[in-house]
């Protein structure tokens, strides 16, 4: 794991002393990752996972918090973005907390990712055909309907998602909640 | 692929070195009060002292401890600050945990600088504080707050106790996550209710706790490889931090410097680690360090990191420093490995665990040449202050050093005689210099002190207990002078007395134009001489080099309660040499000669 670390200052001195080159890719490199951390079944732990994050002054694009198969542990799914030496530190700060049982980083293995999305938007006589069309296409599904507004629900990765409510931007958009990404990894 | 998180994987199940419940607590299984079974599991879980203030939310607690008379001693401390700064100073000088016991609201926000200077320095302290009654919480009640919320990034651990039955379980794991790993400070909130609650008492033998494990061996291909490297150095170091002196392993350390012949540097929460007066030492590194141990760390091929974190103050401008070094990092603390020096072999695990296992592994080197350079940059640039006769901060601590001969246990508060204090007095041995580090708590030497006294008292050690520190920390928190005397601990306070908060000065004067804004304290500073009598401890002063030694002399006669000793030293004196924030280890100021582009 070491090996694919983005390079410390102090790194990049000690290779320029040595005359050793600097990789392009040694710079920093951003990416998201997303990270399942099983924790004690506590409201205090979760809190200390989410305080963790902000202390420490690491991103959060998103989080869940859910139950599991043992009613003593949660799981929370933790989306966050940030190159390579900043995600080790979040991981080993993650298993350093007292009540984290187990951390994950599922961004380097083979997983699965869904995320679920609910949107509502206004419609006229004009728009509503296209407005289903583009739906249909994404496999959304009506869950609502007024006389005014339609709401869609929609699930899959995160960027199908994204792309969705794209298209549906020239739209009026009313409403748009999304569950945060939870995420499995696949077995081998 | 896992994240290797090998420390999170098995879970724990240790009675460490405990004492068991003693057979003669025959209150085991019984029925009784929530304030009582806290009490109890003090007793069981061996603590001899308490730190407190009573309060509302805990008078309870006080009311049982009045009427079951406990195993143990509570010092009322004057200041709830006080009382965790007396409680960090006995644990880091017994190795035992500091315990505090203190109200709700605003005794709970009280602790709160301690408890962040614990957790910053790793010192293993539990606190206690009451809580309003569980219906109550969230009611803006009197004397609410989120104890528990404030203090949540600045503790190892954290419970509220919602029920009287988990109350031992709690007792019982707080202190092992305080004591075991990296030690830091975990805190207890107790609702009032939760207190006059009846329950039955049974003090765990074990904890278990799935999620805390804690590293000890390191991995034997880590260690391998670290022997090799070593081997294949020429030019090795031994970068040395609190964690070789959390572990107890100075001996061990000292054992393996002389056998390899490499020599060592010491951060800060080093110092004692590895004797000063021996000629492998090169004493402390870093903004205020030895030029030579910063000569040292910039030239060397191999750092040898030891229970150290490479804080800021240590390092500088990173992208300078060590730029020839690879590192070797022995370390127990997973977040601190290749935090901000890349370790090109990490050994996770418990510092004196390691060492034990490093020590077959490694053989004697010739490092002759290498010593050699070192003993040109040691006469390059020694430590030295001007001696025209006045009485300086430098002097004052070297005359401290040589009437106790360096067997002392050495308190300071912060700021330039803090510094002075490191560079100067040479700590021969573990456990004997005791000082805020990470937070940098003025305030922290008195009350530290006093704590570090009762411990050396409690381990029926003679050595005796100084404080040092400046005219500006000293008043911070001088109301324990008074616990101090009333439990007759024959304290040495020595005063500094600048009539500046000088470390700021110094700043100022180096990098601000001699702006000097609010940092002269003649017009404020109290009489130190009457303060200390006011608290029933002896005062005496000092203007000159002659009489310096005297009052040393006549404080030392003192024997059933505390002597303060004033020295009013020269004000414009500065910390030399020093690396100015943010600067390259490389580029020191030694003098007031040299160049300084930072203006
Ligand atoms: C609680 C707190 N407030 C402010 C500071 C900032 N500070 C660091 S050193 C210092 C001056 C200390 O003056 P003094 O106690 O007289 O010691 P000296 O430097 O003169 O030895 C100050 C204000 C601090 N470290 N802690």
């Amino acid at each position: 794991m070491a090996d694919t670390l983005v390079l410390t200052p102090q790194q990049i001195i000690r290779k320029k002393a040595a005359g050793e080159p600097i990789q392009p890719d040694d710079s920093e490199m951003t990416r998201k990752h997303t990270i399942v951390v099983l924790v004690e079944n506590s409201i205090g732990a979760f809190i200390r996972v989410i305080n963790m994050f902000s202390a420490r002054g690491f991103n959060i694009d998103s989080v869940t918090v859910g139950p599991t198969e043992d009613s003593s542990v949660s799981r929370m799914n933790i989306a966050t973005v940030g190159n390579s030496r900043i995600i080790a530190q979040v991981l080993r700060q993650l298993s350093r907390l007292v009540d984290t049982i187990e951390v994950t980083d599922l961004t380097t293995t083979d997983y699965v990712e869904r995320e679920l999305c609910l949107l509502k938007v206004c419609y006229t006589k004009d728009s509503r055909s296209e407005i289903l069309d583009v739906s249909d296409i994404f496999r959304g599904k009506v869950v609502d309907i007024t006389k005014k507004t339609m709401t869609f629900e929609l699930r899959g990765p995160s960027q199908k998602i994204d792309a969705f409510i794209d298209m549906m931007l020239p739209h009026n958009i009313v409403e748009v909640a999304r569950s945060g990404r939870v995420a499995m990894q696949r077995d081998i | 692929m896992k994240y290797d998180v090998h420390t999170k994987v098995q879970p724990v199940v240790t009675g460490d070195a405990l004492p068991k419940v003693r057979p003669e607590l025959t209150t085991k299984g019984q029925h009784m009060s929530g304030a009582e079974i806290l009490l109890r599991s003090l007793e069981a879980e061996g603590v001899k002292i308490v730190f407190g203030h009573p309060g509302g939310a805990v008078i309870h607690v006080y009311d049982e401890m009045h009427r079951i008379k406990p195993q143990f001693e509570h010092i009322l401390v004057r200041h709830e600050q006080g009382g965790t700064h007396a409680a960090e100073g006995y644990a880091k000088a017994t190795g035992k945990v500091g315990t505090v016991l203190v109200t709700s609201g605003p005794g709970a926000t009280n602790t709160v600088t301690g408890i962040a200077d614990a957790y910053m320095d790793s010192v293993p302290i539990v606190v206690f504080t009451g809580q309003v009654p569980t219906g109550l919480i969230g009611n803006d009640a009197f004397q609410e707050c989120d104890a528990i919320g404030i203090s949540r990034s600045i503790t190892k651990h954290s419970y509220l106790v919602r029920d009287v039955s988990d109350l031992a379980r709690t007792v019982k794991e707080a202190y092992h996550i305080a004591r075991t790993g990296r030690p830091g400070p975990v805190l207890v909130d107790l609702p009032k209710d939760v207190l006059l609650a009846k329950g039955p008492f049974v003090y765990p033998e074990t904890v278990n706790m799935r999620g805390y494990a804690v590293p000890a061996e390191g991995r034997v291909e880590k260690l391998e490889r670290a022997a090799q490297m070593i081997e294949e150095s020429e030019r090795p170091l031994f970068y040395v931090g609190g964690g070789a002196v959390n572990s107890d392993s100075s001996e061990l350390l000292t054992d393996i410097a002389r056998h390899t012949g490499i020599p060592v540097t010491t951060t800060l929460h080093g110092l004692g680690a590895f004797p000063e007066d021996d000629t492998l030492a090169l004493r402390m590194l870093g903004m205020h360090g030895t030029w030579w141990a910063n000569q040292a760390i910039q030239h060397c091929d191999l750092i040898i990191a030891v229970g150290a974190r490479f804080d800021d103050r240590v390092t500088g401008k990173l992208d300078s420093w060590a730029p020839h070094a690879k590192v070797i990092h022995i370390e127990i603390d997973q977040s601190c490995i290749s935090k901000n020096v890349f370790a090109d072999c990490a050994i996770l695990g418990n510092v004196r665990n390691v060492l034990e296992q490093l020590r077959p592994m490694v053989k004697p080197k010739d490092t002759t040449e290498w010593l050699k350079q070192i003993d040109v940059w040691r006469q390059e640039c020694p430590l030295k202050y001007e001696q025209d006769g006045k009485l300086r901060a430098q002097g004052v601590i070297e005359n401290l050093r040589d009437k106790t001969n360096g067997d002392a246990v050495v308190i300071t508060d912060v700021g330039q005689h803090q510094m002075w204090t490191a560079q100067y007095f040479r700590f021969l041995h573990s456990r004997t210099h005791i000082t805020s580090g990470g937070l940098g708590t003025m305030g922290f030497g008195m009350p530290a002190a006093m704590g570090a006294a009762f411990g050396m008292r409690e381990i029926g050690s003679s050595r005796p207990v100084v404080c040092i520190s400046g005219d500006g920390g000293f008043v911070m928190n001088a109301q324990e002078m008074s616990v101090a005397a009333a439990h007759k601990l024959p304290l040495k306070l020595a005063v500094i007395n600048n009539r500046f908060l000088g470390m700021v000065r110094q700043w100022q004067e180096l990098f601000h134009k001699e702006r000097y804004s609010h940092t002269d304290l003649s017009d404020t500073n109290p009489d130190f001489v009457k303060l200390a009598e006011a608290n029933h401890c002896v005062g005496l002063r000092a203007t000159t080099p002659e009489e310096c030694r005297q009052i040393i002399d006549e404080a030392w006669k003192v024997t059933d309660r505390p002597a303060l000793m004033e020295f009013q030293v020269a004000k414009e004196e500065m910390v030399f040499p020093m690396v100015p924030a943010g600067a390259a280890t490389g580029e020191m100021i030694t003098d007031r000669m040299t160049p300084n582009s930072f203006v």
